[in-house]
């Protein structure tokens, strides 16, 4: 399992459009990917979960990976997650 | 496409009367522009618009009674024009007779409605606006969904037809399938309508051409819709982003209107029918003012904002 704690920056938190993004960046993989926020854990490839956390700027949150391709996942993800400027 | 129009088609549609001239009934008509001839029963001729239909109304008709009878006869004449398709007389008055001699000698059908003038011209116009404006074909079904037109389009063989079939047998009603002709009816409306030859009919791989009147009954058609919406069927792939959300506005072009677009992704076990009724009602929704992606949106604003203040506690 793989696993990376990120850092909301961006001004909205993960709000409609980056959570889009997310779900978009983690649903490329075949390996389950999950987002923790305070002791809640979603789906990362549902959209509908990942917003009902509500996650805001300066938000701590953890993914983790699990599966054949998590290295890559987790890769991805992050990479999504800077290039959008949503966290780091 | 021959935007072809006699004044036998014009008869049908408008229900009138033929008083004479019955062997003109298959002049062409090449206007959607009507003429009420006023100043020509003057005799000023400068710019009668000779190709035009020429209406005559209570005016008209109790001008000419002050006119005598050599008068008449020689205005009709001149009126009466190689390429004027016809006249017609609102409110069932009756010509005077020197206008059904001149038809008669010229072979231009004399025609007669029961309707008041300004109704008649505008059931005239647009009969002919919509049988004479430039029309265009695509490729598609359209269907009546609870009053909304939505034209589903989409590669062939992903599923269109199969969808409209259930569609129908849901209740909602046919238009055309695979090719829809379209005309613009006014600056923001294009109508949708089957080409004579397809009317009613459906083909569906396997079976056939099905009648679908016949089959499911006068409730399951429709002759023609203005198309609201636009549903796009499209192959599911990984690499292809489909709007999550519903915020995403796209337009597709349909002569000069733009006309809402919706992507919907095609996957086997996915009921596309459900998926469109349910497409038609959002929105309709939407356009009566209610926006649930953007109340969504809203809602979460404040939720985040509730979390980022505990956080910072």
């Amino acid at each position: 399992m793989e696993k990376r704690e990120f850092h909301v920056v961006a001004d909205t938190g993960i709000h409609a459009r980056p959570a889009t993004l997310l779900v978009q960046a983690a649903s490329k993989y075949s390996s389950d990917i999950n987002l923790e926020y305070k002791g809640k854990s979603v789906n990362l490839k549902s959209i509908m979960g990942v917003m009902s956390l509500g996650v805001g700027q300066g938000a701590d949150v953890t993914i983790t990976a699990e599966g054949a391709d998590e290295a890559d996942a987790i890769a991805g993800i992050e990479e999504t997650m800077k290039k959008e400027g949503l966290a780091e | 496409m021959s935007n072809h129009v006699t004044v036998k088609d014009l008869i049908d549609a408008v229900h009138l009367k033929v008083l004479s001239g019955e062997e003109g009934i298959n002049r062409t008509i090449i206007t959607s522009d009507v003429s009420r001839p006023g100043l020509e029963l003057t005799g000023y001729f400068n710019y009668y618009p000779r190709e035009r239909v020429q209406l005559f109304g209570r005016t008209e008709i109790s001008f000419t009674e002050r006119m005598t009878s050599d008068e008449r006869l020689l205005v009709m004449r001149r009126m009466c024009q190689p390429d004027t398709p016809a006249f017609i007389i609102s409110r069932d008055m009756v010509p005077p007779k020197e206008m059904i001699q001149a038809t008669e000698e010229s072979g231009i059908p004399l025609l007669q409605s029961r309707f008041t003038t300004t109704r008649l011209s505008s059931n005239v116009t647009n009969f002919l606006e919509g049988k004479l404006s430039k029309r265009i074909s695509m490729h598609g079904v359209l269907v009546d969904v609870y009053g909304l037109g939505v034209l589903i389009m989409g590669d062939s063989g992903v599923g269109k037809s199969e969808t409209a079939l259930e569609l129908i047998k849901r209740g909602h009603r046919l238009i055309a399938d695979d090719r829809v002709e379209i005309y613009q009816q006014d600056e923001t409306t294009v109508v949708g309508e089957p080409p004579e030859i397809l009317k009613h009919l459906i083909e569906i791989r396997g079976i056939g051409i099905i009648d679908v009147m016949n089959l499911f009954g006068a409730g399951a058609v429709r002759s023609n819709m203005p198309i609201q919406v636009i549903v796009h069927l499209s192959l599911w792939s990984k690499d292809k982003a489909f709007d999550r959300l519903g915020s995403a506005e796209e337009f597709t072009r349909v002569l000069n209107v733009d006309v809402p677009k919706i992507t919907i992704p095609v996957k086997t076990g996915r009921n596309l029918a459900i998926i469109i009724e349910v497409a038609a009602m959002n929105f309709r929704a939407k356009s009566m003012g209610y926006d649930a992606t953007a109340t969504f949106e809203k809602n979460l604003e404040n939720l985040i904002e509730l979390n980022t203040a505990e956080d910072n506690e």
